[in-house]
């Protein structure tokens, strides 16, 4: 993937730059809103991270208004010192499609810039979503797996789709927070693996091959094959 | 320039209603006793030269008859201070008890007030003339001079009366502009030692109710601004002393790797628990900012009627699996509706929080409380426990930020999930109240349905 990262802290650059390129994508750097703004409209790029407090007379804000402006659809993850609940608003308003609070783990926002790029492409009505050998019908919201079928309660149903929408991908307890049960806050206790251990118990644990893994210091991972 | 002064205006205001009100009075005054009369008399004139001029005209009447009628009129046994002259057509007394013509009385059918002679006494009187057919003149007139004396007396009255009211209306000018300051003084007093920082101060009550009102108001804020004050003052402490342990424990690790590492796994570990501490540090920081934010009230403006039932049923189904894993048993009762104007997101979190202190001070096998009615247009939301609870003496300050109780210090957490909770309910003008849940905590959300 191509992305592109509009920051004007080094070391916070330099760290997202080398962590992206690790993971296999083409990245581009900005250190200030003009250039940023002038790379984000003159090329194609599949996701944008943009800090919302920019040098160059043009902020996060104001780039991804223009950038909008000029009907670009780009993906664009707000990366910012700026955590509070008007602020992260403000930001979606504006045109983002997700928002990450600074500090942040790397981990946390590969996460959220592959998902960002996935929601991208898979843009459309979709009836089926398979992962191996496990398969879902959204139309009559059943899922088996081989020729087994698996009773999912509402919120697992839920929860499976998120984790199948984004298959292949890392998905964080935070995007299932706000994926799934639309909370916006963490809570203290660990509600999240327990209710991901409970999906593993329906979806794995009667057949040989796993397919939902627990990636560490990040989150899950719905795949085929091993991680 | 003068008028820049609200006392003064107001002062000024107050003269001008004064003197309008006063020159009312005085006219009104006048108008219904000199005036009065004066109708009357020009009535009883009028009718009196009607009468005469019809008995001139009349065939069975003329001169003679009319004659006869004056000297009827003048010797009436009740003197009626009329007045009365009739001349012939050269201009020559006929009959009537005035000496002469007057010189002044040039023109028919109009009032004259003038000074006349009347049998040889001077006298003040209101007269009319008309010509009768066949060139005589008749007079008719009443001696006023009682009249006239009360208008004088009258007009001096109400002047003096109306000098007095202008002194009236200065001093009480003067007092209000005065009151005014004094009132403004007391007030502007306060508010400048409270601007120097002196925020224990308050303004005084009992000006008068405008002003209390006021005052009652200013109060209110400032209440308000020093409990934020001291929300600050002990975050800052907080921040001094809480923090400083785990920052100290993030440090020791780093140091230690650093120094004493051998391997490249050991400090691997050592900086990937270092960085939990420090994310746990990040945690804290955002639990303060997230409490500040609420007390600072601006979420207010995102406020919603919402129905808090379904958001429960959520909760309980996202804890209930929780419970279950560790051997609880999570009881819920939830009475629809539960119509609340708030931010649901705060709420969630809040309810969250109470949910997770039940479940972390738990053991297995006990059963844990969730439930909510609508009752006298509050909703209330309880979350119950059978762990140790907080002791009574602690329950106050269990809201505080950084408190944490006995039963809490062996245990995680930031000791900031109750402020959060109390904040959350504070904003939507409700309460959190911490009692006995014989064993256990109690912890009751209570929320107005209308905010």
């Amino acid at each position: 993937m191509r992305i592109l990262v509009v920051e004007d802290d080094k070391d916070v650059a330099g760290f997202v730059v080398k962590g992206l390129r690790e993971a296999g994508h083409t990245v581009e750097h900005a250190d200030n809103g003009r250039d940023g703004l002038f790379l984000a409209a003159s090329e194609n790029f599949d996701a944008i991270i943009l800090d919302r407090m920019l040098p160059g007379g043009i902020d996060g804000l104001r780039l991804m208004e223009t950038l909008r402006a000029q009907d670009n659809a780009t993906p664009v993850l707000f990366l910012s010192a700026l955590g509070q609940v008007d602020d992260r608003v403000k930001g979606l308003k504006a045109g983002g499609d997700d928002y990450l609070t600074k500090p942040f783990a790397f981990a946390e926002l590969l996460a959220r810039v592959e998902a960002l790029t996935r929601r991208g492409k898979t843009e459309g009505p979709m009836t089926r979503l398979a992962v191996g050998d496990l398969e879902m019908d959204l139309l009559s919201r059943s899922v088996r797996r081989g020729e087994q079928k698996i009773d999912l309660q509402p919120r697992e149903f839920r929860l499976l789709e998120y984790l199948m929408r984004h298959a292949g991908q890392v998905v964080t307890r935070t995007m299932l927070l706000e994926g799934v049960w639309d909370y916006h806050f963490d809570p203290q206790t660990n509600v999240i693996d327990v209710h991901v251990s409970r999906l593993r118990q329906k979806i794995d644990k009667p057949f040989e091959l796993p397919l939902l893994h627990t990636v560490r210091n990040a989150g899950y991972m719905l795949r085929a094959e091993d991680v | 320039m003068f008028l820049r002064s609200a006392g003064r205006r107001f002062a000024v205001l107050y003269a001008l209603m004064f003197g309008l009100s006063s020159c009312i009075l005085a006219f009104s005054l006048w108008y219904s006793t000199i005036g009065l009369v004066q109708r009357q008399v020009e009535g009883a004139i009028r009718s009196d030269v009607a009468t005469l001029t019809a008995l001139a005209a009349a065939p069975s009447g003329g001169l003679a008859a009319l004659q006869g009628a004056i000297a009827e009129r003048l010797t009436a046994p009740a003197d009626l201070g009329g007045i009365y002259l009739l001349t012939d057509d050269q201009g020559r007394r006929i009959s009537g008890n005035l000496d002469a013509w007057p010189k002044s009385l040039t023109q028919m059918d109009a009032w004259y007030q003038l000074p006349v002679s009347r049998a040889g006494h001077a006298s003040v009187a209101l007269l009319r003339a008309e010509a009768l057919p066949g060139g005589a003149k008749l007079i008719v007139g009443r001696d006023v001079e009682v009249r006239a004396e009360l208008w004088h007396v009258l007009r001096n009255g109400l002047i003096w009366t109306g000098f007095l009211m202008v002194i009236l209306g200065l001093l009480g000018a003067v007092v209000i502009r005065s009151m005014f300051r004094r009132m403004i003084r007391d007030i502007s007093i306060t508010s400048r030692a409270i601007a120097k920082g002196d925020l224990s101060r308050r303004l005084p009550l009992g000006v008068g109710e405008e002003f209390d009102e006021l005052a009652v108001i200013i109060n209110d804020m400032l209440d308000r601004i020093s409990r934020l004050m001291d929300g600050v003052r002990q975050v800052s402490n907080a921040i001094a002393h809480d923090l400083r342990t785990p920052v100290t424990r993030a440090r020791t690790r780093l140091e230690d790797a650093s120094l004493h590492a051998s391997t490249p796994e050991e400090l691997r570990a050592a900086i990937d628990r270092a960085i939990l501490d420090l994310d746990g540090i990040v945690g804290v920081f955002e639990a303060l900012l997230r409490i500040a934010e609420i007390e600072a009230g601006s979420r207010r403006a995102a406020f919603a009627l919402v129905d808090l039932t379904q958001t429960l049923w959520d909760m309980d189904e996202l804890y209930r699996a929780v419970a279950e894993e560790r051997g609880l048993h999570l009881r819920t009762i939830i009475a629809a509706p539960l119509p609340v104007l708030g931010d649901r997101e705060l709420l969630q979190q809040a309810i969250a929080n109470l949910l997770d202190n039940a479940l972390k001070f738990s053991a297995s096998g006990m059963v844990i409380d969730l439930s909510a009615q609508l009752e006298d247009n509050v909703v209330e939301i309880v979350v119950a426990d059978r762990g140790p609870g907080i002791a009574p003496g602690d329950r106050k300050r269990a809201t505080e930020r950084f408190y944490r109780g006995e039963a809490a210090r062996s245990t995680g957490g930031s000791g900031l999930g109750l402020a959060l909770v109390s904040a959350v309910a504070q904003l939507h003008n409700g309460t959190l109240q911490l009692c006995d849940n014989q064993p256990g905590l109690r912890a009751v959300i209570s929320l107005p349905t209308q905010g």
